[in-house]
């Protein structure tokens, strides 16, 4: 279990890059869910953290790739694989991530 | 239509073949590459694949169950040689010919050569098997390596090589790189990042000949100098792989000029990618190569030209371990404007920067260094705006 940062310091909308190896992007959307998958892209290495949040679709930012947030399936091409999800919980206002256990990769 | 033939067994002639299967094309479909190798991804050949970051699997654009699903008829290592007049046989270098109802051009560009760069030790990139030679060169210890051009796949291939130890020297002829994509002012900016990493930047000075007997040795520039070279990398543009359709009812003016939904002088004979000139413009862009295949397609299955490829142009170069990402129509006499990061000694910040081209207060471009989320947003809004200002139909 992680530690990402403060509830109310990620607004709706928003995301952030946890530091992890692999690294993890934790996203809030609209509606106010928390979702957290894999940053890298399984295209080609663009951080998915900074990309386009829709609904809970996120889109690369450099070759424009999309991602469910939910199921961590790619929608549309360039991508071909899956980025892995990950939980997360609020606890004390703390947003949390847990890492999927490493059973190889999603690939 | 029964058959439809893909020439190009490229990044576009792939996406074609997706989106005609993905359209609702049943019938047979035949795709025709001159490499021996199923598509893949030009992109990280100058970077990643060339520094052993990424082997070829991480190229493949597709995969056998992918490729079960098209159900295509695949004539590899095979080159097409001609298109009849009527646009209905495509004539293969093997002597064996295919009837086709239509045909989707996808034979994209080659590296432009220099004369004498038959030596050993000269290579272009812009093919697998070019960056395979390039990649077994580059692992033989330290070189003294001679870039000409310091465009994109100059630019790239000089910090790869540059990552990898070598000496690197990059060889400009204009006086800056990059000056018709980014503006001269731009242009002077990204050209600072060759320093980061210690590559020598000459420019305003062309090659007057390669040195050497079997192996190149030197490069001579045109103001006399000599610089030694191990390696020469001819990074000096592309030209489109139109030579193949001489003598097709086709027109060829540097590309297969097309309308703006990608069909050329014949209904039934789209072409896309880099060797596509769609509506006067040829980008060797590689969104460009992914997003016209959808239209191509839909203007080729309806036999007529129902609707426009004509999108914001975006590219992106990763070189020095700086991101950049240009989008947009950039105009002569735009003023520039640093709108997020800075500038600093005439080089990008370390946390780079986000500048817009305005003009009459409308922004015509973006171009970012290290900054993808913002030029994200600026991308997104450019093409929302342009299609306030252009109707889709045009």
């Amino acid at each position: 279990m992680i530690p990402v940062c403060r509830l109310e310091d990620l607004p709706e909308g928003e995301s952030v890059r946890v530091g992890t190896n692999p690294p993890v992007a934790v996203f809030r959307t609209d509606d106010g869910e928390l979702y957290a998958i894999d940053d890298t892209c399984t295209h080609q290495d663009a951080s998915l953290s900074e990309g386009w949040l829709e609904g809970c679709l996120v889109e690369c930012p450099l070759h424009a790739a999309s991602f469910d947030l939910r199921t961590g399936m790619p929608t549309c091409l360039p991508a071909r694989r899956p980025v892995r999800t990950h939980r997360v919980t609020v606890d004390d206002g703390v947003v949390h991530v847990h890492l999927a256990a490493e059973e190889g990769s999603a690939a | 239509m029964r058959t439809v033939t893909v020439v190009g067994a490229s990044l576009s002639g792939l996406y074609a073949a997706r989106e005609l299967r993905a359209q609702g094309f049943d019938g047979r479909l035949v795709i025709v590459g001159d490499e021996p190798h199923p598509p893949y991804d030009r992109p990280p050949l100058s970077k990643d694949f060339l520094t052993g970051r990424a082997g070829e699997a991480q190229l493949a654009l597709t995969d056998a169950g992918e490729t079960a699903e098209l159900d295509a008829e695949w004539l590899l290592g095979i080159r097409a040689r001609g298109l009849d007049a009527r646009g209905r046989t495509v004539l293969l270098d093997d002597g064996r010919t295919v009837s086709t109802d239509g045909v989707v051009i996808a034979t994209g560009a080659s590296a432009r050569r220099l004369a004498g760069d038959g030596l050993a030790g000269v290579h272009t990139l812009r093919t697998l098997d070019d960056a395979r030679a390039l990649r077994v060169e580059l692992t033989r210890g330290p070189r003294r390596v001679v870039v000409i051009g310091g465009g994109f796949i100059g630019a790239e291939t000089a910090s790869s090589c540059a990552a990898l130890g070598h000496a690197v020297t990059v060889v400009e002829a204009a006086t800056l790189p990059l000056v018709p994509r980014l503006g001269a002012e731009m242009a002077a900016v990204c050209a600072a990042l060759h320093r980061r990493r210690g590559t020598e930047l000459v420019t305003g000075v062309s090659v007057a000949a390669l040195h050497g007997t079997v192996a190149v040795t030197g490069v001579a520039l045109s103001d006399g100098r000599v610089l030694p070279a191990d390696v020469v990398i001819v990074g000096v543009g592309a030209l489109p792989n139109t030579a193949w359709l001489a003598g097709s009812a086709l027109a060829l003016h540097d590309g297969v000029l097309c309308d703006d939904g990608c069909v050329t002088a014949l209904p039934q004979v789209v072409a896309v990618g880099d060797v596509a000139r769609v509506g006067g413009v040829r980008a060797e862009h590689w969104t460009s190569a992914t997003e016209q295949p959808r239209v191509a397609v839909a203007n080729l299955l309806a036999g007529r030209t129902v609707e426009s490829a004509r999108t914001v142009p975006y590219f992106w170069s990763d070189q020095y371990g700086a991101r950049l990402q240009f989008a947009g129509r950039r105009q002569e006499g735009d003023t520039v404007r640093v709108a997020e990061g800075a500038i600093v000694d005439g080089a990008p910040a370390e946390d780079g920067f986000l500048a817009r081209y305005e003009r009459e207060g409308r922004t015509t471009a973006v171009l970012s260094v290290d900054r993808p989320r913002s030029f994200m947003r600026a991308r997104r809004e450019l093409v929302r705006s342009e299609g306030r200002v252009r109707p889709a139909a045009l």
